[in-house]
């Protein structure tokens, strides 16, 4: 990944490498994702393509890039899943999992911090709090 | 300014505009939503030039190749002529040349048809009856043979068309077809790959015109099949396949039987014991740089790609299609 945090006045998206950058990050997230036995029941019966599109439409709000994602939106696409149970673990766990897929991408630690609190940021929409 | 045609209309294009805005603009309704090409839901297809590279970022190769495009990302290079996926119906005429029993259960129907027709083995056309009634089949054989087309069909317990062509479908009787459709197909091009191909039961159709298809374009990585179902009567085509195993050294095969009671005898002759995804699967624990091809039952397809997914293959280079059973 191109990161090049010396750079200034780029912005988040481009230090993290654009969109080249969200289409690596999201083969490694997903398969994380996927491979958790804590979280992976709530992807059962999702079409694995769409999934991978809405992680890819995930992954490009949290690397600051452009999106039209509402609070809404994220309510409402998680509705079913708080029904089934889905709660702070699992939020947290998959935290877990855009930290170290970062980390595999060698992202410095200042631009991971960043990604992560565009990420924590959509917790409470997400848990429907 | 360029011109948009779909299926009656003509509409123009402004620069800087894309193919979904202008469609909008004219009030002609298609599917939508993101408008940043990660959705995909404008899924296009061009009938005419190939579309803009920019306009394919995504799609799958093979869907790529087959001129598919997103109309929100589509600034429009030349005057196009354009369909919605489901819009290509265009219907052929056919007739039954063969029919042979593969298995006690499935068909192996050859059709003749007089128009032309571009497909790739894997894909899949509509059969239509006389009256109407409309079934999916995958196609088994490459374009290079003669007008000609086969599938293999399975009898499903009161299916009606499958019942039809089994008990009843004669030597030139008419019969008509859509246009092939599906991404499920082998493309020339990283031809070192390793390739996994797992079917069950009649989900042997497309994988047999993939694998005669890459192999006759010169496929040089391994290619391994699994074919299986739950006891011999299930399996076909076996010593075709053991036949292609001598004939090229990259290409090997399992005949897998999932029953609870498989002979003995079949173990010591050749057959493999578990179901094929399992096996498959167990063989290979890191599918990272392959492509899969998954063909029969949705559950084990369903379980498979997420199972190849996980060891490693990326969704770009799993190509799968599922075999849903119609409820009419």
């Amino acid at each position: 990944m191109s990161a090049t945090p010396e750079t200034k006045n780029a912005t988040l998206f481009e230090q993290l490498g654009g969109a080249g950058a969200v289409d690596a990050a999201v083969d490694i997230f997903y398969r994380k994702v996927l491979a958790d036995y804590r979280i992976n029941r709530f992807f059962d019966n999702v079409d694995m393509e769409k999934q991978a599109a809405k992680q890819k439409a995930f992954l490009t709000m949290a690397f600051g890039g452009p999106h039209n994602y509402t609070g809404e939106d994220m309510r409402k696409g998680h509705e079913n899943l708080v029904k089934m149970g889905l709660d702070d673990s699992h939020f947290d766990a998959v935290m877990e999992h855009l930290g170290a897929t970062l980390q595999e991408l060698n992202v410095p630690q200042a631009l991971i911090a960043q990604v992560a609190a565009i990420a924590e940021s959509t917790r409470n929409d997400v848990l429907g709090r | 300014m360029l011109n948009i045609t779909l299926g009656e209309s003509k509409i123009s294009c402004q620069a800087n505009e894309t193919v979904l805005e202008a469609l909008l603009k004219a009030n002609i309704q298609i599917p939508y939503g993101c408008q940043q090409g990660v959705c995909q839901s404008c899924l296009m297809c061009s009938l005419d030039a190939a579309p803009p590279v920019l306009a394919q970022a995504g799609l799958k190769d093979t869907l790529q190749k087959q001129n598919y495009f997103l109309a929100c990302l589509c600034h429009p290079e030349q005057d196009m002529t354009v369909a919605l996926p489901e819009q290509q119906g265009a219907l052929l005429n056919a007739s039954v040349i063969k029919k042979q029993q593969l298995t006690p259960d499935i068909l192996r129907l050859v059709l003749q048809y007089d128009a032309e027709l571009t497909f790739f083995a894997g894909q899949f056309v509509n059969l239509q009856r006389f009256d109407g009634l409309m079934r999916s089949y995958s196609i088994a054989n490459s374009p290079q043979h003669d007008k000609i087309l086969e599938f293999h069909i399975r009898r499903l317990p009161n299916g009606q068309f499958s019942n039809w062509v089994h008990d009843e479908l004669g030597h030139g009787t008419p019969l008509t077809l859509t246009e092939a459709q599906g991404s499920c197909h082998y493309l020339p091009g990283r031809m070192e790959q390793p390739l996994l191909l797992i079917g069950t039961g009649s989900g042997l159709a497309p994988l047999y015109g993939i694998i005669n298809d890459a192999l006759a374009q010169g496929h040089t990585g391994a290619i391994h099949l699994y074919h299986g179902s739950r006891n011999q009567d299930g399996l076909y085509l076996i010593d075709e396949m053991r036949g292609l195993t001598k004939q090229f050294d990259n290409f090997n095969y399992t005949a897998c039987l999932s029953g609870a009671c498989v002979a003995e005898q079949a173990i010591e002759t050749g057959y493999a014991q578990g179901r094929a995804h399992d096996l498959a699967l167990n063989a290979n624990q890191n599918l990272k740089g392959w492509r899969v091809y998954l063909c029969g039952h949705p559950e084990m397809v369903n379980q498979s790609k997420r199972a190849a997914y996980i060891k490693g293959a990326s969704l770009s280079d799993i190509y799968a299609d599922a075999f849903l059973v119609s409820n009419r």
